[in-house]
Parts: structure tokens; C-alpha cells; sequence
């Protein structure tokens, strides 16, 4: 077994204990990038001299906590990677924009400080949909992240990257956002743990936004345990985001191994349609088995608003997004691409150049929305949807105390395969949108495999702050199958 | 004709406040500085910063809306005004639109021949300020970006359109001024751009319900403008429609050289700024224990303290109106009072000699060197006959200079007032013995010559002579002689 298959709470115990040093961890985190990188191009920048230096830090710190028998904090040494929209002091972030190629920032925030301070090493920034437009990580200006089991097929996006890395072992742990499913959907893809918390839960300073209101910062991880570890490191309050919610972070690990029984577990009748792929259908019904014989209730239901949440979504994110990309201007940051002939032409020159065909359709979507002449069919009209969708799982969570779907239609498609039919792409988030849209809290994890050899995801959605609970039921399930335990061959 | 039209005026004022920090971030609101030197991250618009609300702002727009008679909202949303301007750092500007903090209210003002008038204020909302372009003409430097103002905090105060000439818009706003002011929520200063103007004029024919069109006058910085910018556009739209022609809805610029207005931009140019609520902040609650505490502290109003002042100190209104415009001259007058026991005679040195001098040199009262109970040392000194009146004025401009009390000034310069009946009587008895002339023309009664008599003795005292003592004596003497 190599340094770099152990799980998170494995490495946490070995460094702690002094068997397994933060440098040589480092190494071979980087080594396997090294190795692997030229066939996935998960990673965007691969910050090795950094990483070694927080490495030996870590180190240190190992030490001098072993010295004073205290435990060094959890994340001290553990490799861990960024999806490239979290702001990085000192370190390149482009948000796989040609916009930002060369943007260094001066400042980081709150979630990046918080893996610093509980003595992270970050290895480096991972590749992602531009400006995490996209659900499958082809936007990208720095070409497409490409599936680790099969690299012929999409890793999913937005966060494709940060859920490549952690399939192919490159690091052990990544963060990522979800604004419709772009945590959820490429863990689903690649076979691994996605956590997209409810919103509020983590702050969103220093994560460059593609939907303010719909945004949140995940873990992507091999297994639940380390996915709680990583929660834990992240979660709370920040007073620089407004929209972060002032309430107790739960200890994640305590109640783990709790078990189900007893609890119940609902069945949405409107995402068991006939568009469903059956492999899938047939794993996560698998899935559903399980959790019965493990003493949970598993009922039907519905959630009655369910087809409008792709537009929706789309339709409030693009809005969002057009307004929070117009700072990309080319005035203080960022490319400028002046051709001399006066403001306007500057403005259109930076931004016909600098955006990608994906990021101007949205813009120009997203503005149409919002223009007065239309404000009312589209924006103010998908609001209301979304407080008809927010009522949909108030009422749910009511009768149960979880929800439980497929996380994706299909496994993962082959690249280019959506490429010239956007609407298409949208589609393939079915599933994960409606979470956004009601701030709830969601997970997918690994369930199955379809006759191609790919990873097949279930999705676990439960009230908003309980995720301790969602880890809990996802845990229990995870303790009944070995496909978290499948390695890529690369 | 023009006396066949109505004038038609709305404003909207823009009040810069005068919090330490800008409106959602820490970053100084300081006028001046070296450029870009008061930002951040944040205020730059850089990439995944979020605004954080500054609570003092929130806290003097309530302040505003209470002195202003509004209706505070319980719940208020910031909302994103979009469009490009190198200025404008994120590429919209956080404003409010629906749900502003402060809705409905008014101020009453004097007008001429409508007597007094009630001028609606629709609303009430809190903003964030653009920075600054400087245009340079040198080659290839081009046009720079000074982003010290950007994010500082703004008031949008908007009334309804009901005023009905310059002279109106003139006094609502100096009202609204002296209001701010007096809440200490902005400098007034309208050169820095502090407290600046727009306003909506348009015409009608008398008896015509409906409004004319109207046009825009954008940022103008003094009262002057104001004034010669609304009568100069009045003049234009009556005269384009009895030329025949229609006034287009437009935003125009005003040019103070040569006292006209141009157009900027119609309204098919206008903007569509796409306003949505702001996304990165909740929506703002304000209950009724907060508006309580910020209602106890409001201080005294201008219209408050000028009643207030005719009756308790008996002053004339133009007195107290000169005594309340600005706060700190009033809270100066009133300590005086505090100090002396006749109001009447400290507010005749407040308005005398202290705006004299305030006048004089330039200085704002808060900067005044004579403290209130500086001066009233001189007058008491007065009171108590030390010193004449006319002396204590000389004592007056002395302690300007010195910063030295009255009795050390008095004391210094040999000014203390002689009251010894001896001394005044010798002199009394060397002015008549000098002047027998005079004192013949008296005696046959030739009562003037007695301010000649007093005259010749305050010469000889130098002024110290006790006036009332030198007057009883000299009639004696030379009644008696």
C-alpha cells in the first residue's frame, strides 16, 4: 500500500504518532501528481515549494505537540488541494479563466485561513469549469479534467478537478463549490465522497462566487469519515460573510457510527422517472435494500416542484452571475486587453477575449433576466419557484428525515459529448439543483458500477445544520460496501 | 407668459456621512489622501470579497428618517444598481430600491406668497459612493482611477416634486442641510462634493394636473447653482414650448461658467441597471428597541431649538433664526448663557463681536479661541463695572490674539475702570477749570454740552473714568458752580 492510498483519519493517526512524517507525505502527494497529472490535468497550479514548506511546519509542530503529549490539530500535515476560485494569498487563482491567468491575490479568507491554521499543506489550485460555469469541467482555459477511470469521459464539474484528484489519489482531500451540484455531481462521477453543506454553514469569503445565493463550499473526499474531518476543519461562522449563519458547529465525528435505525428515509417518486439511467436505478435501489435492512424506514413521497428546478436554478444563477462578473472589467485585475481606442472598446475587448463561450452565454442570459423589460417573467418568477421548491422540502422534511436519490441521471459521459447542446449539460444536474435552491444540506457518495466500469453515486439530502446526520445515515451505509474502497488504475 | 406656468421641482439629494470607516468595509472615509491609499480588497471589487454592513450607517439613516418624519422599515433590502464605470469597482453599486430603510416623510418650509409649505420626502435610502476619475491631459497617462471615495457611505434623501420655485428648492435643502448637520451625520461641506444635488424640473401650465416632462439637472455643488441651474432650465423649457417645441426627458449637466445646462444624455441612453437584491447580504432588521435608543439620542432640531430660544432666552425669531443655524454656534450661545444671567447681552456678543470675528478670520465656531467662559469673563468684567462696554471690546480682540483671560488682559494693559470719586472728581473739577467757556454756555443752559464734558474727562482718563460716575459728577460740579 502507498503513502498515498490511507485515508485521512489513517494519515492523521500516523503523523500524530510519528510513524509517517509531513514532508514525506508531501512527497508523495506531489510525486503522484507528478505521475498522473499529464493524463487527468486536475490540477490548474501545483504549488510544491509552498507545500513542502508547510509540510516541515507541520512537522514541527507533530513534534513539539508529541513532546507536550497534545494532539497537533486534526489537518496538521494532511495534503489537501483547492478548486481554483478559492482566493490564495500569493498563490495564482484564475478561476480556469484566461481573465484571472495571471491573477495573484493579495488575501485569502475565511475557509483557506482556517486549513492554514489547522496546519493543512496546501499542494496546489485544481482545474474546474470557468468560473464554475459548466458541469463538467471542459470550460476550463486550461482544457478539460478528464475522468480517472476512463479518459475518455468527463470527471463532471464544476469541481471536476477537486473530485479527479482525490479518485486518482493525487491528495487524500479537496474543497469545491456547489451552486446546482458541482461538488455532488462530479464526486458521483469519479467515485468519491461530495458534501455540499447547507448554506450558511461555510463561508463563502475569499471563494469567488458564481451564484451569491446559491454558492457553498464543500469537502470532496475517499469516505465519510475523512469527509467529516474535513468539515469539521471549515465549518462556522465568519463574520466577513453576511450570509454565514452564527450557529454551533456539531462535532462531526462524535455521533459517526450511530446507525440508522429507526430513522426514515424518503424516496422522491418524481426522480425515479423513466429518463433514469438503470444501471443507475438498480444500484441505488440497492442502496434503498440496504438501509431497510439496517433498520431505517424507507417510504415514497414527493416533492411536486421538482421539474422546474433546473430552469429555475439556471435562471436565478445566471442572473447572479452576470452581475458578479462584471468586475472582471480589465481595469484593476485581471487581463486588460486594450486596443487604444477608448473605454467601451477596452471594456469589450477584455471581456470578448478574457470570458469563454460558456461564461458570455450565461452573462448574456443572466442579463437578459434581469433587464427591466423581462425582470418580472424571469427573475421575480423563478424566485417564486424557489420559495415553492424551499416549501417542497419543508413539507418532505416533516414526514421524513431524509431524502434519498440518485445523484446523477447516468454515469459519466464521454467528452464532448454535450458540448454543442447547453441545455443538455444543465440537465445533467437534475437531481442536485433543487438542494441549492432550498439551502438544505447534501451528500453523494459512491454506490455501485455500471457495466463500463463507472462509478454510479446515490445522493442523501437532509434538513438544514444536519449534517452530522447526513454524515451519520451516509456512514452506515458506507460500512456495507467496498466501493468507496475502488482504486482507479492509472 | 412665464407667469401662465407652474414650476415643478424634485430633488435628490445625495448626503456623504461622516462614519470613520466606509459602508462595507473597514477602509477610511477620509477626504484627500494619497490616491488608492483608503482601499482594500473589498472596496476594490476584487475577486470573492463580500461587503460586510457598517452598523453606524444604519444607524444615521434612522436618524435622518426620525428628524425627517419618516416611517422607519422594520425590513430593508440592499439591491445591486449595475453598470460599467471605471469608478465603480465591482460594476454595480449597492443601493437600495424596494424596502428602503426610511419611507413617507417631510419638512415644512417658508415660502414666499405660499406661506408655509409642506415638502414631501418619498424616501430615504443608504448607498455606496463611486471613487474618482482624474482625466489627465499629459500623453499616455490617460484617464486614472482614484478609488479613496469608492464605498463610502451615502444617503439618498429624495423628496416629492413639490416645490414650486428655485427659492423653494433653495430652502428645503438648506433645511435638509442644516438637519444633517445638526445630527452630525455629514459635514455639509458641499465643495467635497459632501452634499450634492440633483434635481427634477419641469413646467405646466397652471390648472394642468398632470406633470410636464422633466429634466434631470445632475450634481450640482453649491446653493448658488442650484438656484441659477433650476431657473436657467425653467426659462428653457417655457421658452421651448412656446416656441412650439416639446422638452425631452433627458439628464443634464449644469455649467457654472456660463450659468446654463446642456444635455448629457436622453432617455434613450438612459441606463437599464438591471437592479436585483444584492445576493451577498441579508436583509436588514431593525425593531422597534433600536429605533428607540437611536430616537433618545437624537439631539435638539433646528426648528426645536429656535422655538425653544424665543422662549426661554426672549430673543427676537431673526435672532434666534442667526443663534440655531448651525449647532455648535447655538450650543456656544447657550453656554454663555449658562454663565452670564442676561441672555439678550450674550446673544448681542455671539452675534457682535464673536461672528465678527469668526468672519474675519475664516474660522468655524468649533475652532473659535475664545471659549464661552472666556468670554464671559469679559462680560462679567462689564457687568460688574470693572471695564466699559466699549473696553471690554478692546479686552475682546486682546484675548483673540493672546488666549489670555479678561482679568490678566485688564490687568496688563491698566484698563480697569477708574471708580474712585476723588480721582474723577479732580479730573471733573481740571476739565471744567480748562473749559470755562463751555461751562458758561452749560450753565446759561446749554444742557448738550454735557456729552463735550464727558468727552474731555474720558480723554483725560483714558477711557478708564467710570462713565455713569463721570456723568453724575460733572452735573453736580457744574450745576453747583
Amino acid at each position: 500500500m502507498e503513502l498515498t492510498d490511507l485515508t485521512i483519519h489513517e494519515m492523521v493517526r500516523q503523523l500524530r504518532g510519528g510513524e509517517l512524517s509531513a514532508v514525506a507525505l508531501t512527497e508523495a502527494c506531489l510525486k503522484r501528481i507528478g505521475a498522473t497529472d499529464t493524463h487527468i490535468n486536475a490540477f490548474i497550479t501545483v504549488c510544491r515549494e509552498e507545500a513542502l514548506a508547510a509540510a516541515r511546519q507541520a512537522d514541527d509542530r507533530l513534534a513539539q505537540a508529541r513532546q507536550i503529549q497534545q494532539d497537533a490539530p486534526m489537518l496538521t500535515g494532511i495534503p489537501v488541494a483547492l478548486k481554483d476560485l478559492f482566493v490564495t494569498a500569493e498563490i495564482r487563482t484564475t478561476c480556469a479563466s484566461k481573465m484571472l491567468a495571471d491573477f495573484i491575490p493579495p488575501y485569502e479568507g475565511a475557509v483557506v485561513r482556517k486549513l492554514k491554521e489547522q496546519g493543512a499543506v496546501i499542494v496546489g489550485k485544481l482545474n474546474m469549469d470557468e468560473f464554475a460555469m459548466g458541469s463538467s469541467s471542459e470550460s476550463s482555459a486550461y482544457g478539460a479534467v478528464r475522468n480517472p477511470w476512463d479518459l475518455g469521459r468527463v470527471s463532471g464539474g464544476s469541481s471536476g478537478g477537486s473530485a479527479a484528484c482525490v479518485a486518482a489519489r493525487q491528495v487524500p482531500a479537496s474543497l469545491g463549490t456547489d451552486t446546482g451540484g458541482s461538488i455532488r455531481q462530479p464526486a458521483s462521477h469519479c467515485g468519491v465522497v461530495g458534501l455540499k453543506p447547507t448554506y450558511g454553514r461555510v463561508s463563502r469569503s475569499g471563494v469567488v462566487p458564481l451564484a451569491s445565493s446559491l454558492d457553498q463550499v464543500g469537502p470532496l473526499t475517499r469516505n465519510v469519515r475523512d469527509c467529516a474531518i474535513m468539515l469539521q476543519a471549515i465549518a462556522g461562522y465568519d463574520p466577513a460573510d453576511s450570509t454565514s449563519v452564527n450557529t454551533p458547529v456539531p462535532d462531526y465525528l462524535a455521533g459517526l457510527e450511530e446507525g440508522v435505525a429507526g430513522k426514515k428515509i424518503g424516496m422522491p417518486q418524481e426522480y425515479f422517472n423513466s429518463e433514469l439511467d438503470p444501471e443507475v436505478k438498480r444500484a441505488v435501489e440497492k442502496v434503498v435494500e440496504t438501509y431497510r435492512n439496517l433498520g431505517a424506514e424507507v417510504v415514497e413521497m414527493s416533492l411536486p416542484h421538482s421539474k422546474y428546478a433546473v430552469s429555475c436554478c439556471y435562471l436565478l444563477s445566471a442572473a447572479e452571475a452576470s452581475s458578479n462578473m462584471a468586475r472582471y472589467d480589465g481595469v484593476r485585475f485581471g487581463t486588460r486587453v486594450d486596443p487604444g481606442k477608448g473605454l467601451v472598446e477596452m471594456y469589450t475587448a477584455t471581456r470578448s477575449q478574457g470570458f469563454g463561450a460558456e461564461v458570455k452565454r450565461r452573462i448574456m442570459f443572466g442579463t437578459l433576466a434581469l433587464s427591466s423589460d423581462y425582470y418580472d417573467a424571469y427573475y421575480v418568477k423563478a424566485q417564486k419557484v424557489r420559495t415553492l421548491i424551499r416549501e417542497d422540502f419543508t413539507a418532505a422534511f416533516s414526514e421524513v428525515d431524509y431524502i434519498l436519490t440518485p445523484a446523477t441521471p447516468a454515469s459519466a459521459f464521454a467528452l464532448g459529448d454535450k458540448n454543442a447542446d447547453p441545455l443538455l449539460m444543465y440537465q445533467s444536474d437534475v437531481f442536485t439543483v433543487a438542494a441549492n435552491l432550498a439551502g438544505i444540506c447534501g451528500l453523494s457518495l459512491p454506490c455501485g458500477s455500471s457495466s463500463a466500469g463507472l462509478p454510479i453515486g446515490v445522493q442523501l439530502l437532509g434538513r438544514p445544520f444536519d449534517e452530522a446526520g447526513l454524515l451519520r445515515i451516509a456512514y452506515a451505509y458506507e460500512q456495507t460496501e467496498t466501493w468507496h474502497k475502488a482504486k482507479p488504475e492509472l | 407668459m412665464r407667469e401662465r406656468y407652474e414650476v415643478v421641482i424634485g430633488l435628490e439629494v445625495h448626503v456623504q456621512l461622516t462614519t470613520k470607516t466606509k459602508i462595507f468595509c473597514g477602509c477610511s472615509t477620509a477626504y484627500g489622501g494619497r490616491p488608492n491609499s483608503h482601499t482594500c480588497p473589498v472596496c476594490l471589487g476584487m475577486p470573492g470579497t463580500l461587503p460586510v454592513l457598517n452598523r453606524q450607517v444604519v444607524e444615521d439613516a434612522i436618524k435622518a428618517g426620525l428628524a425627517t418624519h419618516c416611517s422607519i422599515a422594520p425590513r430593508s433590502i440592499f439591491a445591486r444598481k449595475n453598470y460599467f464605470y471605471p469608478d465603480l469597482p465591482p460594476g454595480y453599486q449597492i443601493s437600495q430600491l424596494e424596502l428602503p430603510i426610511c419611507e413617507g416623510g417631510h419638512l415644512d418650509i417658508e415660502t414666499e406668497g405660499r406661506g408655509e409649505r409642506r415638502i414631501g420626502i418619498t424616501r430615504i435610502h443608504m448607498e455606496a459612493d463611486a471613487g474618482k476619475l482624474l482625466h489627465s491631459s499629459e500623453a499616455g497617462v490617460g484617464s486614472l482611477v482614484d478609488l479613496n471615495r469608492a464605498s463610502t457611505p451615502l444617503l439618498e434623501v429624495v423628496s416629492e416634486p413639490d416645490m414650486r420655485s428655485s427659492d423653494e428648492a433653495i430652502a428645503y435643502l438648506k433645511q435638509l442641510h442644516q438637519i444633517v448637520r445638526y445630527l452630525n451625520i455629514c459635514s455639509g461641506n458641499m465643495e467635497e462634493g459632501a452634499f450634492r444635488c440633483d434635481a427634477n424640473v419641469s413646467v405646466r401650465p397652471f390648472g394642468q394636473q398632470a406633470l410636464g416632462t422633466r429634466a434631470e439637472l445632475k450634481n450640482i455643488n453649491s446653493f448658488r447653482f442650484i438656484k441659477e441651474g433650476i431657473e436657467y432650465e425653467v426659462e428653457r423649457q417655457i421658452e421651448l414650448i412656446e416656441d412650439g417645441g416639446t422638452v425631452v426627458q433627458e439628464t443634464r449637466l449644469f455649467d457654472s461658467d456660463t450659468g446654463t445646462t446642456r444635455s448629457m444624455r436622453g432617455k434613450e441612453e438612459a441606463h437599464d441597471y438591471r437592479y436585483f437584491p444584492d445576493p451577498d447580504l441579508v436583509p436588514m432588521v431593525v425593531d422597534a428597541d433600536w429605533i428607540g435608543r437611536v430616537k433618545e439620542q437624537l439631539p435638539e432640531l433646528p426648528a426645536e431649538k429656535l422655538q425653544r430660544f424665543m422662549e426661554e432666552f426672549e430673543l427676537p425669531e431673526a435672532v434666534a433664526q442667526v443663534l440655531t443655524a448651525e449647532r455648535p454656534l447655538a450650543d456656544y450661545f447657550e453656554a454663555c448663557t449658562r454663565l452670564h444671567p442676561d441672555p439678550r447681552t450674550c446673544a448681542n456678543w455671539v452675534m457682535g463681536d464673536v461672528q465678527r470675528m469668526l468672519n474675519e478670520t475664516g474660522l468655524a465656531i468649533d475652532k473659535i479661541p475664545i471659549s464661552a467662559p472666556m468670554l464671559c469673563g469679559i462680560l462679567e468684567r462689564i457687568a460688574d463695572n470693572t471695564i466699559s462696554g466699549k473696553l471690554g471690546k478692546q479686552v475682546f480682540d486682546l484675548m483673540w490674539e493672546s488666549g489670555k483671560d479678561a482679568d490678566t488682559i485688564i490687568e496688563e494693559q491698566g484698563l480697569k475702570q477708574v471708580s474712585d470719586t476723588g480721582a474723577i472728581e479732580a479730573m471733573v473739577e481740571e476739565v471744567i477749570r480748562a473749559n470755562p467757556e463751555q461751562a458758561e454756555e452749560f450753565s446759561s443752559g446749554k444742557d448738550k454740552l454735557l456729552g463735550f464734558f464727558v468727552g474731555q474727562v474720558m480723554r483725560a482718563s483714558r477711557g478708564k473714568a467710570n462713565p455713569a460716575m463721570v456723568n453724575e459728577l460733572l452735573c453736580k460740579k457744574l450745576r453747583d458752580q
